[in-house]
């Protein structure tokens, strides 16, 4: 069984949950998810694997509750057990000494970024990381990440914490104050997770520099080892899928409206489980 | 007279899930059963691909004694209630029965699935029943451990037939339940999970243990399963990496593989939703694109979630690989077919959801090298389907996952594993047989060759011990 060995609240909605569940964390890299039903009846839901400790055999999961399944999930408590956990899943990280890296994460992708952006400063590049959300509650583990990085950017929308304004912000400062500089170099790498729109932005922004960069998608999956597709997304002009091929891609190359309209598909029923709706059939 | 199989009622079947034919009765067992002329040399086992004795077992339903019938099949079959279900015996044993001079074979499958059912008896005492015999060679082989990758039809027969052996078998599975396609992909109303259970219970009674939501490849390797001390590694991984049309169009929403529709049906049962949690969106028409069992399946399951269905197939109705039952069932329930038709691009809404199917007229030419006529487009025959739901079932293809993390392990070019006459891959000691061997075939045909398989294992650890002694 996969037993919850600690529960904490990050902010008011995002929950971390400490799994013991030793053969994944003896695989795990940096990048990797696992699959999570909670109960009897739940879906399948894939969540980032934000921390393992290969010596006690566990695995942290960090989520925010957005609907059903997450609230669902939330709601166990430490001692409970997960009813089923399949992982570690997906490509890892390509890790190495790129030289200057920028991670950027949004909302929750925070979480998914903080074992990412550890992996990059040990393989010794020099790691800028920015990180925003709406308001200053939803900044999580910024002392961590300020620990791993040579620098740390923080915005909100509505400027309760860090500078007022989007993750993209920092970012495009960084790119023109490089490209009015003579003697400094832009970065070998940047790294983004979190909302559609906002991976969207960081590669678009990137794209007239031809600074590379990997998004961490997020689209629908079910089974999330290859069988179904559900999780297919388009990356230059190419049907891949997320679970297997990704979660990462080429930022340039990956096809946003495609992905964000996907997303929507199950809009309506998920409004349906949200409200309790009776059964149908 | 072939006695007559009872069906549910085609209006209500329509509106649920249960299972559709609802096998014999007794009297009607017994009176299919005389008419077995119980031959000396037998055809019928010759083609039945795990060769079970079917006069032997139709001649104790002759003499009600059921149970030792199931027993009979048993000794070659362990998945009898699944078999009598979903086996084409069409092609196969009623294929080969010689009342087929007369167009009416027994009806071999029906009888299969009435012993399965009505000889069931708790799991606690066919246990003793199987583990008592063969104990001579059970001293032969003392408890080694053999890994088996994947519990669908292959690595489910090859567990049960090693365990049976005497060997300690653990069986992986990367979903959260076992049966592989029995499980994920035929739906309840063509097998009821309730008899997946029960056999996936059998097999557990012989002692193999069932360890599911480990991914070999990547919760662990190869490397792993040696080192936690299984010198033989089965792999029944199947046939799941789903094909698509490579059209304009196929990533809109409600455009599904059959294998995410199915997986979502019949393993997540999105149809009882939100009882249960997975939804599966499905709109008031749907394609479904393809002509075999999985295409039925896929088509089936969204009449019953209240969509109107039509089939795309770009041949005509006699070359459709799906068994001749399950395309009368469809049509008696309402299922039309678009034959000759070919779909070349998907279009969408504003929203991106599909909208619309166009596809292009088809005549047959000459046969191609699966020997049936090839597809022929004709020119500007264009026309579109008015759709909002589209469902593709033109078929699987080995699952890459584990052969890229193997660099080792040789594959062919259409992702099949390579093996020898003996089932070893190219790795030592790993061995291979079902759909990942053969590419996409029946459920039957994998057991056949995971019991194959079995005596080749069983063989290959066997010189190993004498050649370590």
């Amino acid at each position: 069984m996969f037993k919850i060995l600690g529960k904490s609240w990050l902010s008011k909605d995002t929950k971390k949950f400490v799994i013991n569940a030793p053969d994944i964390a003896s695989h795990t890299q940096a990048g990797q998810f696992v699959v999570i039903v909670s109960n009897k009846n739940s879906e399948r839901i894939p969540l980032t694997i934000a921390d393992c400790d290969r010596t006690k055999g566990t695995v942290s999961i960090i989520f925010q509750e957005v609907g059903f399944s997450t609230r669902e999930l939330g709601a166990l408590n430490v001692g409970d057990s997960l009813r089923h956990i399949l992982g570690p899943l997906g490509t890892p990280t390509q890790i190495e000494n790129f030289g200057t890296v920028v991670c950027v994460a949004g909302g929750v992708g925070i979480a998914e970024v903080l074992p990412v952006a550890r992996s990059f400063k040990k393989a010794g590049n020099r790691l800028l990381t920015i990180i925003g959300a709406r308001t200053k509650e939803s900044i999580i583990l910024a002392d961590e990440l300020k620990q791993a990085s040579d620098e740390l950017f923080i915005t909100t929308d509505d400027g309760s914490y860090g500078k007022q304004g989007l993750v993209t912000d920092p970012l495009k400062e960084l790119l023109t104050v490089i490209e009015k500089s003579t003697h400094s170099k832009y970065p070998n790498l940047v790294y983004a997770v979190g909302p559609v729109a906002m991976m969207r932005a960081v590669s678009e922004l990137t794209q007239p520099y031809s600074i590379r960069t990997i998004v961490s998608l997020n689209p629908i999956m079910v089974d999330a080892t290859g069988m179904c597709g559900s999780c297919r997304v388009s990356v230059g002009g190419k049907t891949l899928f997320g679970c297997v091929d990704g979660p990462e891609f080429d930022g340039h190359l990956v096809d946003f409206p495609e992905l964000e309209k996907r997303l929507n598909s199950f809009k309506e029923k998920e409004g349906c489980l949200n409200k309790n709706c009776p059964r149908k059939m | 007279m072939r006695a007559k199989v009872p069906q549910q009622d085609i209006k209500k079947r329509i509106q649920n899930f249960f299972e559709v034919t609802l096998g014999y009765t007794k009297k009607q067992a017994r009176e299919e059963a005389e008419r077995c002329l119980l031959c000396k040399d037998p055809l019928c086992v010759k083609g039945c691909p795990v060769e079970i004795d079917i006069p032997a077992f139709i001649k104790l339903i002759r003499e009600d004694k059921i149970k030792e019938a199931l027993a009979k099949i048993k000794e070659r079959n362990n998945l009898p209630a699944v078999c009598g279900r979903v086996c084409p015996q069409e092609e196969q044993c009623e294929a080969m029965c010689i009342l087929n001079k007369k167009k009416i074979p027994i009806n071999i499958g029906a009888l299969e699935r009435y012993a399965a059912d009505y000889g069931r008896s708790p799991v606690t005492s066919r246990e003793s029943q199987v583990t008592s015999k063969e104990p001579e060679t059970c001293n032969l082989r003392p408890a080694t451990k053999i890994s088996v990758v994947g519990s669908g039809p292959a690595g489910l027969t090859i567990a049960a037939d090693l365990a049976k052996i005497g060997y300690s078998v653990t069986l992986f599975e990367s979903l959260h339940l076992a049966g592989g396609v029995l499980s994920y992909g035929i739906p309840e109303f063509r097998l009821p999970k309730k008899i997946v259970d029960e056999e996936i219970a059998y097999i557990k009674s012989l002692g193999v243990e069932i360890q599911t939501n480990v991914l070999v490849g990547k919760t662990f390797t190869i490397k792993d399963l040696f080192e936690k001390g299984y010198p033989v590694i089965f792999l029944g991984l199947g046939a799941g990496l789903p094909q698509f049309l490579n059209i304009p169009g196929e990533n809109l929403g409600r455009v599904y593989s059959a294998n995410e529709f199915l997986t979502r049906i019949n393993l997540m049962r999105a149809y009882a939703f939100p009882e249960y949690r997975t939804p599966v969106n499905i709109g008031k028409k749907t394609a479904v694109i393809g002509g075999g069992n999985v295409a039925f399946d896929a088509a089936r399951c969204a009449l019953r979630l209240g969509s109107e269905v039509t089939i795309v197939y770009r041949r005509s109705e006699a070359e459709m690989p799906a068994r001749s039952e399950e395309i009368q069932n469809a049509r008696d329930e309402g299922i039309s077919l678009q034959l000759l038709s070919q779909p070349v691009s998907i279009l969408g809404d504003e929203h991106g959801f599909v909208k619309g199917l166009e596809c292009v007229k088809m005549q047959l030419g000459e046969c191609d090298n699966s020997g049936r006529p090839r597809p022929i487009m004709i020119k500007d025959s264009n026309f579109v389907m008015d759709i909002d739901t589209l469902i593709v079932a033109i078929g699987q293809t080995p699952n890459p996952l584990l052969s890229k993390a193997t660099a080792e392990l040789k594959t062919n070019p259409d992702g099949t594993i390579v093996v020898d006459k003996n089932f070893m891959t190219s790795i030592p000691g790993v061995f291979a047989a079902g759909d990942i061997v053969s590419g996409a075939d029946t459920v039957i045909a994998a057991m056949g060759a995971g019991k194959k398989a079995a005596l080749a294992i069983d063989e290959y650890l066997r010189k190993r011990v004498k050649g370590q002694g």
